[in-house]
């Protein structure tokens, strides 16, 4: 499969779109009508043809353009991307992971030829085509994280693990929901998720401990989250809260259904081999209203999570004020029937919207 | 499917290296590359036992010792234990080279932390094992790190004449039967701050340093221990697992874990060697006493009856109900 890259932005003008293929593969994170915090991870291993689940780091119509934006970030504020001292040898298994599975899932996009410790990576959508030397940092413009993250979609936590704990040491963040490396870094696990509502008085976070400490090599896992953006906006970050914040006021009932966006992470987490550290892409998808009601299942649904999501939640994900906008909106599109259970669009047997 | 991911590989090497220690070397069948690990990783090897008519799977961690870096072959070094089960008896009597075994892929619950400015390794007899691998990864980066190796002579001390050789700097043995001893309370107060410290070696041993260390006013997650347990056979004894409904015989020779799995239910392990916490498993109802032999519960766990590790606890009594 050939992927056309669109040329978009992800500020300003805010170009991004979704062509039907990426509406198609969208992963809508909401498998029933409502929804609660669990630790809902599943094993990575491959998923239906064309899905986001199919690939070990998913390539889409937005690489460049992500890839540009990213760039333009680090640019601005180098702060986001960074890596503690002992995080190099990490660093290099990322690296390597990523080349390796790349060039295996799209040998027509990316090559990577090894011979000993003499290694040539060619990105050919990005353009790159350099030589270097496996664990010689000298012989890459960038460190090994911030080189291979420079090229790859989703923001990246590489966390240190010791003393039973997993630790924010290393880390490329420039799409993230809200929150900051610069902030995070050093920080254990329960340090750095202690802002989140309602999730420490479950005990979700000593389980999900419990379970990424035991992720295995050549078994990782994935899990979706979610909140809710206005305007495409990959970084939405705290640095920038001044700049993007602001937009959450510039809803209105004739532009919501193009400007508020659902953003689903898919996060994934691999054992890395020879540091025995792990790492934690948090891949973001963006799609706003008006493209998801094109899928009758996910117009009912969409409706009543966010009618019945605890206020908690709906504040923590920073919607609360626009949620009675929301609801107007999405409200048009659920005819109260059924849903089929599942996140997929089941588009052939899901009946269309009663009007 | 339970475990971390399993490799098909080929014995392709043995070596006796004294009387009670012999080295074996796995490549993978399919001739592809193994991962590559980091320093103080296991694996767990499966044997199949067919002798005497039999058919028995025994699966033993075991540390790999080869460098991190080399993905053509993985080894290990088996010590011979006369008064087992037989996994170690079975390496050193059947196994020969050509012979076709799974290994499971490399888990690390020995690793070294790479904050420290300074790792110092305190190996005991086959102890000495994860260390190789450690050292050959800190080699590889220049790392900073000293071995202080205590076997029983020289005729028994694995390695000793390789790492002095190489290394004649930072290795220091020490041998029981010349009445050499490690002095701890010493050599623990010459270290520069930053310095991790790493036990493998007898339970003993292991106690010995981190209750030293402790006393020394060391910070407890500067010291680092890991000692696999092997299952011990004791009576026979019968145990309902309540999801499955269904009632099993633990054998004299054989584990919880494994009557669990002979029975045909799938439950969760990684270490089988009472380290790693992923058998931890709810204990329903009982009437009897428990023989709890792992490093992962605590003694407030051990004491409630709640929970049992069945990779290398037993029971005797008369009711036995687990959650699984």
């Amino acid at each position: 499969m050939t992927i056309q890259f669109n040329d978009e932005t992800f500020r300003d003008d805010y170009s991004f779109k979704n062509s039907d293929w990426a509406i198609k593969r969208f992963p809508f994170p909401f498998h029933e009508d409502s929804y609660m915090y669990s630790v809902n991870m599943e094993q990575h291993r491959g998923g239906p043809d064309g899905s986001i689940y199919e690939k070990r780091f998913d390539v889409d119509e937005h690489y460049v353009s992500e890839m540009r934006d990213r760039a333009m970030v680090l640019a601005d504020d180098p702060l986001r991307c960074q890596s503690l001292p002992h995080m190099t040898l990490a660093g290099w298994d990322l690296l390597e992971l990523i080349m390796v599975s790349k060039s295996e899932d799209y040998p027509d996009l990316f090559e990577l030829h090894r011979n000993g410790d003499k290694w040539r990576w060619v990105n050919k959508p990005m353009g790159i085509d350099d030589s270097f030397t496996f664990l010689d940092e000298a012989t890459l413009p960038y460190g090994p994280m911030e080189y291979i993250t420079r090229q790859t979609q989703g923001d990246f936590c590489v966390l240190d693990q010791r003393d039973d704990n997993l630790w924010m040491d290393a880390g490329m963040i420039t799409t993230q929901a809200d929150w900051s490396l610069d902030f995070d870094i050093g920080m254990n696990f329960f340090e750095w998720h202690a802002p989140v509502p309602l999730a420490h008085e479950k005990g979700i976070f000593v389980r999900a401990l419990k379970f990424l400490l035991s992720i295995q090599q050549g078994a990782p896992a994935r899990r979706l989250n979610w909140t809710m953006t206005v305007n495409p906006l990959l970084d939405t970050s705290p640095e920038n809260y001044h700049k993007w914040g602001i937009q959450k006021t510039s809803v209105t009932p004739e532009n919501i259904g193009a400007k508020q966006h659902l953003r689903v992470e898919l996060q994934t987490f691999f054992r890395l081999p020879r540091s025995n550290a792990l790492v934690f892409p948090i891949r973001c998808y963006l799609c706003c209203f008006d493209d998801l009601m094109s899928v009758p299942k996910w117009g009912r649904r969409l409706h009543r999570v966010i009618r019945d999501l605890p206020e908690e939640l709906a504040t923590y994900k920073g919607f609360i004020d626009n949620r009675p906008m929301m609801l107007d909106y999405l409200s048009a599109f659920d005819d109260g029937q059924p849903t089929s259970m599942g996140i997929w669009p089941d588009r052939d047997t899901e009946p269309p919207l009663k009007t | 499917m339970s475990g971390a991911e399993k490799i098909a590989v080929t014995v392709t090497d043995i070596v006796p290296l004294n009387d009670l220690v012999t080295r074996f070397e796995f490549k993978r069948t399919d001739g592809g590359l193994l991962p590559t690990f980091s320093g103080g990783a296991h694996t767990v090897v499966e044997m199949r036992d067919t002798s005497n008519g039999g058919d028995i799977t025994r699966m033993n961690p075991y540390s790999l010792m080869s460098d991190p870096m080399d993905q053509s072959a993985y080894t290990i070094s088996v010590r011979r234990d006369d008064e087992g089960r037989g996994g170690s008896l079975f390496m050193h009597n059947n196994v020969k080279v050509g012979d076709q075994m799974v290994v499971s892929n490399p888990v690390n619950l020995f690793s070294l932390d790479l904050l420290a400015k300074k790792h110092l390794f305190l190996a005991g007899g086959i102890g000495i094992t994860p260390f190789l691998a450690q050292i050959k990864q800190l080699e590889r980066f220049n790392g900073n790190w000293e071995l202080h190796y205590a076997c029983r002579n020289a005729a028994l001390g694995s390695y000793v004449d390789e790492l002095t050789d190489h290394y004649p700097n930072a290795t220091h043995v020490y041998y029981d039967d010349n009445d050499q001893r490690i002095d701890l309370v010493n050599l623990l107060d010459g270290q520069p701050l930053g310095t991790h410290i790493y036990v493998c070696g007898p339970k003993g041993m292991i106690d010995w340093v981190r209750k030293t260390a402790a006393g020394e006013g060391w910070p407890r997650e500067s010291i680092h221990y890991e000692e696999f347990l092997a299952p011990q056979s004791g009576k026979p004894f019968e145990v309902k697992l309540a999801v499955s409904n269904i009632v099993i015989q633990v054998g004299e020779q054989e584990s919880l874990l494994e009557a669990i799995e002979r029975a045909g239910v799938d439950a969760p392990y990684l270490c089988r060697g009472g380290a790693c916490g992923q058998c931890e498993t709810q204990v329903i109802d009982y009437t009897g006493n428990f023989i709890h032999r792992d490093h992962w519960l605590d003694d407030a766990e051990h004491a409630s009856g709640d929970k049992i590790m069945p990779c290398v606890s037993r029971f005797e009594g008369k009711v036995l109900v687990l959650d699984r």
